[in-house]
């Protein structure tokens, strides 16, 4: 089985400008922290950042906005990072808000071939606004396309070398389905074991969506 | 004399029944844990991807944090997913009860609570997934802004959350409950006359015919 071990030099290749990029993560729980700061130190400009927050100025991917290297997110909540809103207001910055049940699905469709999904989330309120609203059996709803990206950062508590994945705990929440909705699927580990060492009902996401592992602190 | 906070989070508390999965929202909300009553047994879904949340045990643990990103802990026979799964159960029907704060509420049942136009633009978060989505929606909120104005208003003029999606308002003057005929006035905080509940709500009141005395809070 092919070993997907790399480092933070080789994967930092696949960082580009203009890049679109989904980050795990819930206000920095779960993001990948090593390679939020490969992003830094290459000095990556205009990226479309995809993740659930922006998290805290000096946290996760609240780094990036502050360093102004993001020029579009897409995300469900900024509140707990006033750059963002600061960017926003000064129309230096696009930001889309997206209800967090909307994008995590939105995420999931753009990684199973899905063409969208239909959600009453959102109707009647601004959310709606520019989209289809489709009726079935009666009852309305939004019909909110896929999102995908160019790359996708994921944080695992223990990785085997075939990128077989467990998570932990709440650090879990929108890793899994970013792994399935981007080109190139970097994990961050905190733990790196052999093939046969994470038992196949273990395994949260399978090794056949990563493409490179790298380690994390903790490893 | 009890806290408006309190008395809010006290009477919310009546609301939840034995074996209901509760998502209670950021700030307020999370005191109504504290006073459920004795026998009732919930399960507290958080919206960052697990059920079963509790507050934090001796061991804090980076990676096991509330929707506010606070530390806390998780009950023996709660469980781990991811997003997806999390709004699954959230949408699908599966969450008996939400409790959210509101900026404004109205007699229809609208809600607004995730920005101010040119002032403050927090974002959603799981809100608008949550009121749609829940069997239930109870807005727990203190009955004025601070500056004093109605936030019960007869239609909202902030960006809803949801439209036409409130159950029930708890406030610590009363306990309204959204009815096809209008608002409907039901219990009345202890000490407070139905004058002053109608001087500082915007929206039309009905008052029950059966109006008592709020429930779990004397």
């Amino acid at each position: 089985m092919k070993n997907k071990q790399s480092n933070i030099q080789q994967v930092s290749e696949y960082f580009k400008d203009g890049m679109t990029v989904m980050v795990g993560g819930f206000l920095a729980v779960g993001t990948p922290e090593r390679l939020v700061n490969a992003i830094i130190d290459k000095g990556i400009k205009d990226i479309t950042l995809i993740a659930n927050d922006t998290a805290l100025p000096d946290k996760g991917v609240g780094q990036l906005i502050v360093n102004r290297q993001v020029k579009k997110v897409v995300a469900s909540h900024i509140g707990t990072n006033h750059e963002t809103g600061k960017q926003m207001i000064a129309k230096e910055l696009d930001v889309e808000l997206v209800p967090q049940g909307t994008l995590a699905e939105r995420i999931r469709c753009g990684g199973s071939g899905l063409g969208g999904v239909l959600t009453p989330t959102g109707v009647g309120t601004i959310v709606e606004e520019n989209k289809k609203k489709i009726y079935v059996d009666g009852k309305v709803y939004l019909l909110e396309k896929p999102l995908r990206a160019d790359v996708a950062l994921i944080k695992a508590k223990k990785a085997d070398k075939a990128g077989n994945i467990i998570y932990d705990k709440a650090a879990r929440n929108f890793n899994p389905i970013m792994a399935m909705a981007a080109d190139i699927v970097i994990v961050e580990v905190d733990e790196l074991v052999e093939v046969g060492e994470i038992a196949p009902d273990e395994v949260m996401t399978t090794g056949v969506l990563v493409d490179k592992i790298i380690c994390g602190e903790g490893c | 004399m009890m806290k408006a906070k309190e008395i809010i989070a006290r009477r919310t508390a009546v609301e939840l029944k034995d074996g209901d999965v509760v998502n209670l929202g950021i700030g307020l909300p999370t005191m109504v844990a504290d006073y459920l009553p004795r026998g009732v047994d919930v399960m507290l879904e958080s919206e960052n991807g697990f059920v079963g949340l509790e507050s934090v045990g001796e061991n804090q643990d980076s990676n096991l944090v509330n929707a506010g990103g606070q530390p806390c802990g998780i009950i023996l026979g709660g469980a781990m997913f991811d997003s997806a799964m999390s709004f699954a159960l959230i949408r699908g029907g599966h969450v008996d009860v939400t409790v959210l704060g509101g900026l404004q509420t109205d007699q229809k049942g609208n809600l607004a609570n995730w920005m101010v136009p040119g002032k403050m633009v927090p974002g959603m978060g799981g809100a608008m997934d949550l009121v749609i989505g829940a069997k239930k929606v109870i807005v727990a909120m203190e009955h004025c802004a601070r500056d004093g104005s109605a936030k019960i208003l007869k239609e909202c003029k902030l960006p809803l959350t949801g439209k036409g999606v409130v159950d029930l308002i708890v406030t610590e003057l009363g306990v309204f409950r959204v009815t096809k005929k209008g608002l409907l006035l039901t219990e009345i905080a202890p000490g407070v006359n139905v004058e002053t509940v109608k001087g500082k709500t915007e929206a039309d009141l009905i008052i029950s015919d059966n109006l008592i005395a709020m429930k779990n809070v004397s």
